[in-house]
């Protein structure tokens, strides 16, 4: 592998992501809120989802981590605003399908950023920095519907 | 000692990993193995492998004879005065977990002290808190000083008269502090306290003798002392083992055995229940072998230039952050500005590095450090200045290519 190999998981706009994350902060009032963690490498985050008659209305996140975990949670954010809990986890269940290198419906995944950590799933040791934002995601729902 | 005549026995390394020569840099985490091991436990299994202690057939004395033989070997490398005194073990996880179940956990009660501190992995944190919830003792911890030493003035001052167990590390697989043993076990002994001894970074980097520490247990791990893993020891002083129940039963460990109840055999079988870990056990010989071929004094006078070198070279590096005190052993654990140590760790592994990015299993000392993961990197006999200089260059390539984003 040489620096060009690495350039397949560091692409500009995960970069992006990185430096400027979307959505990083606290939702306003009422919200879902999951801390989640990587045990083995100690990255977490915290994500904040308001929930109204099934559709995402917001999404916000903090944390600390790799550049792969802050720029796939910033692009989750992004992408899960505005859709409904059930398309979010639809695309949960496509971006997990992405990290196990299988082609996946790009259309579905509503955020043509994302795409830009396919190169991911050739890194094995970082596909669970990928998967943290979106398995917060899936945590809180499943929570909100067990309390529910 | 010939370091490029040793690195010709570690078949790992003669390696390209993405097109680069192999530079392993994470000992701490475990050490590769040289061909002696590797050969030996190829050798049981092909010619000698039979079940330990029973039956009267030639292999089975063969394995026996091998089992026992390795026993007396890791005797006389930590000097213990009896090979009753050395109980197999998974590692030292499972070690340190047998005298908190066996020991703390039917000897303590409430009022009375555990003492660890915050630089211990979670091996040397976990069962204990677990021994103290259990029985309703305290679990107190030993103040770092700034630079992540343990001061014997805080030692005095944290262990009392309700102490019971000092648990303490040899040495920190993140800080790389040496810790005072000797001189801890002997304030513990003054209150009547008995010293554990995590020798998981300890035993493979330098000569251990636990008559002269005079420590009460002593724990370690076979697979970062060049064996395979899955084998691991745990030293005790007789008169505590004695006293001690066994955690396992099973076969391998009973004298006899009756509808309602049965006996143990001696030490140290009693604490041996189960088919043993025969191959691990000579593996362990046979690494021992090695490196007592090399000579456990040259090993550690090798690492100390090396963690010297590598301090030097790491410390005029721009931009990094080093955590540790100076004297140290040979690791350095560093967080590169602006560069997470995943993205670090990834990008070094792209030039054929090896390093460990995370908390180490350290989570309080992560704390302690106020910072959520760091880098690390972690030398043995096999490495060299080269490799030194492999991890500079990859890491002025991992701030050129990190750079722009800041």
């Amino acid at each position: 592998m040489s620096f060009n190999n690495l350039d397949t998981l560091y692409r500009q706009v995960i970069l992006d992501h990185y430096k400027n994350p979307r959505n990083r902060g606290q939702v306003e009032g009422d919200a879902l809120t999951v801390d989640m963690n990587n045990p083995t490498c100690g990255d977490r985050i915290q994500l904040q989802l308001q929930v109204e008659d099934g559709l995402i209305q917001d999404a916000k996140f903090n944390g600390e981590g790799c550049s792969i975990s802050i720029s796939s949670a910033s692009m989750m954010t992004q992408a899960i605003k505005g859709k409904t809990v059930e398309q979010a986890l639809r695309m949960s269940e496509l971006f997990s399908d992405m990290m196990l290198g299988k082609e996946i419906d790009m259309d579905a995944m509503s955020l043509e950023d994302i795409e830009a950590l396919q190169g991911v799933s050739k890194f094995p040791a970082r596909i669970k920095c990928a998967t943290l934002g979106w398995k917060a995601m899936e945590k809180g729902v499943h929570d909100d519907s067990a309390a529910k | 000692m010939n370091v490029h005549e040793i690195r010709q026995q570690f078949p790992i390394l003669q390696q390209n990993v993405n097109g680069q020569p192999l530079v392993y840099l994470d000992s701490s985490a475990t050490s590769q193995k040289p061909i002696q091991v590797i050969e030996a436990v190829n050798a049981y299994y092909r010619e000698d492998n039979a079940n330990v202690h029973r039956g009267v057939h030639t292999l089975g004395s063969r394995a026996t004879e091998q089992y026992e033989g390795a026993r007396e070997k890791v005797r006389r490398f930590i000097n213990a005065p009896s090979a009753a005194e050395v109980i197999f073990t998974r590692g030292t996880t499972t070690a340190i977990n047998l005298v908190a179940t066996s020991y703390a956990r039917t000897k303590l009660e409430p009022g009375d002290e555990i003492v660890i501190n915050e630089m211990e992995h979670h091996s040397n944190i976990i069962p204990w808190q677990q021994a103290a919830k259990a029985t309703g003792a305290t679990l107190k911890y030993i103040p770092l000083q700034e630079d992540g030493t343990l001061s014997m003035e805080s030692v005095r001052e944290t262990i009392t008269d309700h102490t019971k167990i000092v648990a303490v590390t040899h040495v920190s697989n993140v800080l790389g502090t040496v810790n005072p043993v000797q001189e801890i076990a002997k304030v513990a002994h003054e209150h009547g306290a008995i010293m554990l001894v995590d020798g998981a970074q300890g035993a493979p980097h330098m000569r251990v003798d636990v008559q002269k520490l005079d420590v009460d247990f002593y724990a370690f791990s076979g697979h970062k002392m060049c064996a395979p893993t899955g084998i691991g020891v745990l030293y005790g002083k007789r008169e505590l083992l004695d006293n001690m129940e066994p955690v396992e039963y099973g076969g391998e460990m009973i004298d006899f055995v009756d509808l309602y109840d049965s006996t143990w055999k001696e030490l140290p079988w009693k604490f041996e229940g189960g088919t043993p870990i025969i191959g691990g056990a000579i593996g362990l010989a046979a690494a021992i072998d090695f490196l007592e071929d090399v000579g456990m004094d040259a090993i550690l006078d090798h690492e100390k230039k090396l963690a010297d070198y590598a301090m030097e070279r790491m410390t005029a590096f721009d931009g990094m952050d080093i955590y540790g005190p100076e004297e140290r052993a040979a690791l350095v654990t560093f967080n590169l500005k602006g560069v997470h140590p995943h993205d670090l760790a990834t990008v070094l592994d792209a030039e054929g590095i090896a390093v460990r990015a995370g908390h180490h299993c350290a989570q309080p000392l992560m704390k302690w450090l106020n910072v959520t993961a760091t880098a690390r990197a972690s030398f043995y006999l096999y490495n060299t200045e080269d490799d030194v200089d492999r991890l500079i260059d990859g890491l002025s390539k991992t701030k050129e290519y990190f750079g722009d984003v800041f």
